[in-house]
């Protein structure tokens, strides 16, 4: 199963670094996204560094929806999902891999929106160590809720569509703790405030998780 | 009723009741017992509703505190009982019945998004009663507390589930692939909740299905809300049993209805050959190219 999902991660990872579409198009919409926001909140650097931290998750949850359906697309030219299948992959492995290699993707948007939201919005980041946690227990569950839906309307043409009115009510523990515990980390609050959303964020990953390495293999066979 | 009315008014053409009975698979149709089930359940959500209302205008006394905005006390808690635990909580064990191996049936497919249509219209009711209701109580038509918030979430998550229903797809593949939401949106219920009641809370606590079970409102008022319950509870399953009715109907015309179609557009065919509409084929047309645009029918006797 690892020796697969390892093998899937540096296959997604590959195409990516060659194709360069999360660089040159999720990325910069991320920018426009903190952008947009700056422009809907007004000049006001104290109103901008407030929301901050719910900015920075929604924009994160916007780049997860588009690194998701990239994901897939990957897949559903030229038979490579039925190839993937025949291949003798593990569906766990599969859904580990593809799962890491959207969270890889997240994990560098993510450092770049930190930047963003501290160069353009003024936040003051006060405990950097909550900030790492939370992005990256936020990405896991993140990723393995794309991978899962994604794998789900990989078949579908209307997926462009379905796949966020699916997945972003899905992910809204994660943009709840996500905020809060940039809030507790910004704002200067103490890290306890944080610690009981991190262990949502810890069940959520690992309800998801869990339900795609037992399921991914029937949800393939659905599409 | 008059479900079997098409397949049965284009088989009462003495010429072509053989042609129309080779290809056409009959509709299912509802036994005598299911319907007079079905009814009788319906005019006791009906009677059970007018009591209910009858009871809650006129009998009951005004409260103390909210006066006459304690009426609702009598709809809303049964809708959203309805809505949050009966209608989903069915749904995601007709979902996980419907993935398990075992029981695997196209009847809890159906049972599932029986309950989940009926579902989204009673969580519709049940905001749509809490904000009238808020609008008074709290000064505002919503408010961003916990369980406003989750039941906006879990209506958010099952229209989803119904949009997804309606992409079209054989039925067992769009059983398995809506059994699969349902089950991812149903584990989310619980993170949900406890990521909004730690985010916020207002709403005040249950009034009946508080730990303990303890009723907090007694006499005519606590008869009167026990009622609700009940008139809202039989307003579902009579919804649920018609709409799953509909499914299976529906199902039916999904599989049949090309060939019954065809065997119509025969039969006229054999009836009158110059008077066939060309509008009856226009939805099945691309699929049948051998169709003469002219009218003429295509014999069937090549297929047998």
């Amino acid at each position: 199963m690892w020796r697969d999902a390892a093998l899937v991660v540096g296959k997604d990872l590959r195409i990516e670094a060659r194709s360069r579409v999360g660089l040159s198009q999720v990325a910069p919409f991320g920018i426009v996204a903190l952008a947009l926001f700056a422009f809907a909140l007004g000049p006001d650097r104290a109103i901008m560094a407030k929301g901050a931290p719910g900015l920075f998750w929604v924009a994160v949850l916007f780049c997860t929806v588009l690194a998701v359906q990239r994901s897939v697309s990957v897949e559903s030219a030229d038979g490579a999902r039925d190839g993937l299948r025949l291949s003798g992959i593990d569906p766990a492995g599969l859904f580990l891999g593809k799962s890491a290699a959207v969270a890889v993707q997240l994990v560098v948007l993510e450092a770049l929106l930190t930047v963003g939201v501290v160069v353009l919005y003024g936040a003051r980041i006060e405990v950097p160590w909550l900030i790492v946690v939370s992005c990256a227990l936020g990405t896991v569950g993140l990723a393995a809720t794309g991978t899962l839906y994604g794998a789900l309307s990989s078949g579908l043409r209307v997926r462009e569509t379905l796949l966020p009115f699916l997945l972003l009510p899905i992910v809204a523990p994660v943009l709840l703790a996500g905020t809060r515990i940039f809030q507790a980390a910004m704002a200067g609050g103490t890290p306890s405030d944080g610690t009981q959303w991190l262990r949502l964020l810890v069940v959520f990953d690992a309800v998801y998780v869990a339900v795609g390495v037992l399921l991914f293999g029937p949800i393939l066979e659905t599409a | 009723m008059t479900d079997l009315a098409p397949a049965a008014g284009a088989s009462a053409h003495p010429t072509d009741a053989p042609v129309t009975n080779t290809g056409v698979t009959p509709p299912p149709v509802q036994s005598a017992r299911a319907r007079t089930t079905e009814r009788v359940i319906g005019v006791l959500a009906l009677a059970g509703t007018a009591v209910t209302v009858w009871l809650g205008m006129w009998v009951t006394p005004p409260d103390k505190d909210q006066g006459d905005l304690v009426r609702l006390v009598y709809v809303h808690p049964g809708v959203a009982w309805v809505a949050l635990y009966l209608a989903f909580g069915m749904a995601a064990v007709s979902s996980v019945l419907y993935l398990w191996p075992r029981t695997r049936s196209l009847f809890w497919d159906r049972l599932a998004a029986a309950c989940v249509e009926v579902g989204v219209v009673f969580n519709v009711c049940t905001l749509v009663s809490g904000a009238i209701w808020g609008k008074p109580t709290w000064g505002v038509w919503w408010a961003w507390d916990a369980r406003l918030t989750l039941t906006a979430v879990l209506l958010v998550l099952f229209l989803g589930y119904l949009a997804l229903r309606r992409v079209p797809a054989e039925p067992e593949v769009r059983a398995r692939r809506s059994a699969f939401v349902a089950l991812f949106a149903v584990l989310d219920v619980p993170l949900v909740h406890f990521s909004v009641n730690w985010w916020n809370t207002l709403h005040q606590g249950a009034t009946v299905l508080n730990p303990g079970l303890t009723l907090k409102i007694h006499g005519s008022m606590a008869w009167t809300l026990l009622l609700g319950f009940v008139a809202m509870t039989l307003a579902f399953v009579w919804m649920l049993l018609v709409r799953y009715r509909i499914g299976l109907l529906e199902d039916w015309l999904d599989a049949n209805e090309l060939d019954a179609a065809l065997a119509e557009r025969q039969s006229e065919g054999i009836g009158s050959p110059a008077g066939a509409d060309p509008g009856a084929d226009a939805p099945t047309g691309a699929a049948r190219p051998d169709a003469t645009p002219d009218g003429t029918p295509v014999e069937p006797a090549g297929v047998v």
